[in-house]
């Protein structure tokens, strides 16, 4: 009797502890969870941006003649970005298919190369190209008679895009491609059905929060795609962001680039709407075990190789140009000009260690290079410590994380240009600290943060959280033994995103700049600026040490393993 | 969380870049040196010893802000007008002058050293912008091509609507380049409102257009690194002197005839609202001085003002200055600088 009251006790107790559980502390862990991240984007996004737009923002501009020319633009931008993405899910999806179950030579080489192109600056990416596929390319020479024209096209931006951000698909979709159970999939395959329809009807719906998560980072750089335009696309194509930095810097008319800016804005918001939705309705948990599998039989093999070879030219081709524009000098002594004459030389890698004009803006490359990993290594930190808590709660939405959730995606839908003025206007004389620097490359990088790890939060199958907690476990040891397993693939492709946006990101056109803390695109740029076949020379150097920086890095940070995470 | 937090931050205090050790003067100065800050664009360069000396000299330090090109840097300068972010603003060209001007941002100060520098360079009668050097947007050419072809070198804006230049040259968007914009006023100047048929010339010569100075140059220029198609690019006068080969002979040089370059004369200001104008006069006659006036060549690539600096070497031998390089009042181009270049826009690129 003293026993079952007792016991009638702590059952009431237990439900009433649980009640107030339910209705209390979801509350509170929400606000634990996004007070970080939520002041972080009012204070370094929606404040300063606000108060640009108030400052310049004029009822007069909305004629019908701007709003016609800016539904042009916007137009071309929304086309351009969609085959863009198209494009990129082509290449992506398989490369992703092919890292998540394949074990082969090489591998982990490749897949870091895939990332390279997203810190290289644009310019350089141009010059990679342009030795490639331009007027005196390499495609040229090889085939003379061929007479396309690759840069000021089309083209060139669609594959410069596919280039830029297949990286994106390839992390995203593998991540959840590696963690989905592949007994699904011989199921279907044993009841019958031929490889694509288990694709068409098993992996992709399966697949579909990762699919969605991506396909939309991508859009959106695309749609807010600025230096590919301009220097690949060359002057016949204009997107909304450019034409926002246009209306900033060099036909100024703010109230227009504060109009176009609202445009490009209401934009991003209504694809992250229209993204929330889709993405609510679908939520796969998975089971986390090994599914890599040495390529077999001939398909497979052949599936593998053929693969490989494809990205690995496709990357490797426009890339290539920077080591060999670093080593070997194309100049020639007047009158030898028929044929172009390649001439060794290390002398732009000795040169890059020498202030020889004595100037206070001297780059000493290893300064530069401690400058950009610093930035880096702290942006990665940052946007961790961040991000974690915002794709916890977006994870698990109530009406709050509905409302939130499309607002995490607008530091990339907003002009870079425009935020810029915006810090300034609001920031002035911080701005010139360097440790700001990191917050900045932060903003860039937390939606990807949050749009990598939100997926595969989502993916915890709950049942085994619940049983390890009714077994006794701590909210701490599930966490450790159920969520981390499956969160670490997530957070390394998370950090190699921070890690890269950091380290390619100018930041000069965003901040002022002060010139004793360069990082190596700044470096890059200021070669860039000066002509002779030195500066070129050391340009190129410079991107080829970025280069060699960013694979090395990223190659660090997939082996790199959270303790107590083991291999499924 | 809040551990995190305060670990997150001494962790970022620790990633954080140390500042490379600034310049302090060597024996201990009673008082502590002041700091003076100048911002500027990114193309500015100055030598470690010229700022030491100016240092030394006024027991001050010296900051330096570089935000974006000439055209960022004056708009940041106009919307913190009211809080200045620096003392001093260096880089204002002519092409945006007016601009400076009606958005009052200078101070006025007439430097008893701008009575050593020509008047043809002082465009603000009321002493707020000052000159400091000077530079002339100019076709370059491809040495070598034209004597393998044996092709004269066009003298003239007219001759590079000949049939025989057809797709040789490479110019600049001027909506988003400083030098497109500096070729394109050339044109205006010589041409007057007749300039759009001059372009519509040159475009059914096949003249080629990209975005920026680098992608000219670098890309599609025949001379330069880049091994490009077009044997001529809009750069400016001084480039030649950086393409200079080991048997001293520069593998460029620039077309100058009348009307075919333009003049970039760049000014320096002190920004209203500063608490430093003491120290930033200083800054103002350091700057026109002879030994920041000698190191600019060499190491921006431009004319100093001060008549009585001397020119390096390199500078005399293959950087050539045009006899009459065009001009437009700052007031002209600023009323009607848009207008052109939509009307460019219109000819060129549609």
């Amino acid at each position: 009797m003293v026993q079952k009251i007792s016991h009638g006790d702590t059952e009431n107790a237990e439900i009433l502890n649980k009640n107030l559980r339910v209705s209390v502390t979801p509350w509170l862990t929400r606000i634990l969870f996004w007070i970080l991240p939520l002041s972080f984007l009012v204070v370094l996004f929606f404040f300063p941006l606000s108060k640009i737009l108030a400052l310049t923002f004029n009822l007069q501009t909305l004629t019908l003649g701007n709003l016609q020319s800016a539904f042009h633009v916007l137009l071309f931008t929304f086309y351009q970005a969609v085959l863009s993405t198209v494009l990129t899910l082509l290449l992506g999806l398989p490369s992703a298919y092919l890292f998540a179950r394949f074990d082969f030579r090489g591998k982990s080489l490749l897949r870091a190369l895939t990332a390279v192109p997203f810190m290289l600056p644009t310019v350089v990416v141009a010059a990679g190209f342009n030795a490639l596929l331009g007027p005196r390319g390499l495609i040229h020479a090889l085939f003379p008679l061929s007479s396309f024209n690759f840069i000021g096209t089309l083209t060139a931006i669609l594959i410069a895009h596919v280039f830029y951000n297949t990286t994106i698909i390839i992390r995203v979709v593998g991540n959840a491609l590696s963690s989905l159970d592949p007994k699904f999939e011989s199921a279907a395959r044993s009841l019958g059905a031929d490889s694509i329809r288990v694709w068409w009807n098993v992996v992709l719906p399966l697949l579909r929060p990762s699919l969605l998560a991506s396909s939309m980072l991508v859009f959106l750089f695309d749609f807010t795609s600025f230096g590919v335009i301009l220097l690949l696309g060359g002057s016949k194509f204009s997107t909304l962001e450019v034409e926002i930095y246009l209306r900033v810097l060099k036909l100024p008319n703010l109230s227009l680039a504060a109009l176009l800016s609202v445009i490009q804005l209401l934009c991003t918001l209504v694809f992250s709407i229209f993204y929330t939705r889709l993405v609510s309705r679908s939520t796969t948990q998975l089971a986390p075990r090994s599914t890599l599998v040495k390529p077999k039989g001939l398909k497979q093999k052949l599936f593998v190789a053929v693969l490989a070879f494809l990205l690995s030219s496709f990357f490797l081709a426009p890339l290539s140009a920077l080591p060999f524009r670093s080593l070997f000098r194309l100049e020639a002594d007047r009158g030898q000009r028929g044929e172009v004459q390649y001439g060794f030389t290390t002398d732009y890698y000795s040169e890059l260690f020498i202030n020889r004009r004595g100037s206070v803006f001297y780059v000493p490359p290893i300064q530069a290079t401690l400058n950009s990993l610093g930035y880096a290594g702290a942006t990665v930190i940052l946007s961790l410590i961040l991000g974690f808590p915002a794709a916890f709660a977006l994870a698990k939405p109530t009406h709050l994380e509905k409302v939130l959730d499309p607002l995490i995606m607008l530091p990339l839908g907003s002009s870079a240009v425009m935020l810029g003025l915006g810090f300034i206007i609001t920031y002035g004389k911080w701005l010139t600290l360097p440790f700001l620097v990191p917050f900045a490359h932060t903003l860039v990088a937390l939606p990807f943060v949050i749009r990598t790890l939100q997926p595969a939060i989502a993916s915890i199958p709950e049942r085994l959280r619940q049983a390890a907690s009714s077994l006794g476990a701590s909210p701490l040891e599930v966490w450790k033994n159920i969520d981390l397993p499956i969160l670490r693939r997530a957070t390394l492709a998370a950090a190699t995103f921070a890690f890269t946006i950091s380290l390619g990101e100018f930041g000069a056109t965003l901040l002022i700049s002060r010139p004793e803390y360069p990082t190596i695109p700044i470096a890059i740029e200021r070669f860039l600026s000066q002509p002779g076949g030195l500066n070129y020379g050391q340009a190129m150097a410079m991107a080829t040490l970025l280069m060699l920086l960013t694979l090395i890095s990223i190659l660090l940070i997939e082996k790199f393993r959270l303790p107590n995470s083991g291999e499924f | 969380m809040k551990r995190i937090l305060l670990l997150s931050i001494l962790l970022l205090a620790a990633c954080s870049p140390q500042a490379t050790a600034t310049p302090q003067a060597t024996e201990l100065p009673s008082v502590e040196p002041q700091t003076i800050t100048v911002m500027t664009h990114d193309s500015f360069a100055v030598s470690e010893d010229a700022v030491k000396a100016f240092e030394d000299a006024n027991n001050a330090r010296v900051v330096f802000l570089q935000s974006g090109d000439a055209g960022a840097v004056l708009n940041k300068a106009i919307l913190t007008k009211d809080a200045p972010l620096a003392d001093v603003l260096f880089g204002v060209d002519n092409t945006f002058l007016s601009r400076a001007l009606e958005a009052d941002i200078f101070e006025v100060y007439a430097s008893p050293a701008l009575q050593d520098i020509p008047a043809n360079f002082k465009l603000d009668d009321s002493n707020r912008a000052v000159p400091v050097d000077y530079g002339d947007v100019c076709i370059n050419y491809d040495k070598a091509y034209f004597a393998d072809k044996n092709l004269p070198v066009p003298q003239s804006l007219e001759d590079l609507t000949k049939p025989e230049y057809k797709g040789l040259l490479v110019v600049e968007n001027p909506a988003t380049s400083s030098t497109g914009l500096a070729f394109l006023l050339a044109t205006v100047a010589h041409y007057g409102d007749s300039f759009t048929d001059y372009w519509q010339a040159l475009k059914d010569n096949g003249v080629v257009v990209v975005d920026g100075w680098e992608t000219a140059y670098f890309t599609n220029f025949s001379a330069s690194s880049g091994r490009g198609p077009q044997p001529m690019v809009v750069s400016y006068a001084s480039s030649p002197s950086a393409e200079v080969t080991p048997s001293g002979e520069s593998l460029t040089a620039s077309i100058l005839g009348a009307d075919t370059c333009f003049r970039q004369i760049e000014f320096v200001g002190i920004l209203k609202g500063t608490q430093n104008r003491t120290l930033a006069e200083k800054f103002i006659d350091f700057m026109l001085g002879k030994q920041f006036q000698e190191g600019m060549p060499l190491l921006m690539y431009v004319y100093p003002v001060n008549p009585q600096a001397v020119l390096p070497e390199a500078f005399i031998q293959y950087a050539q200055a045009p006899e009459q390089p065009a001009s437009l009042s700052p007031d002209i181009i600023a009323e009607k600088r848009d207008a052109w270049i939509q009307a460019w826009t219109d000819v060129v690129l549609k």
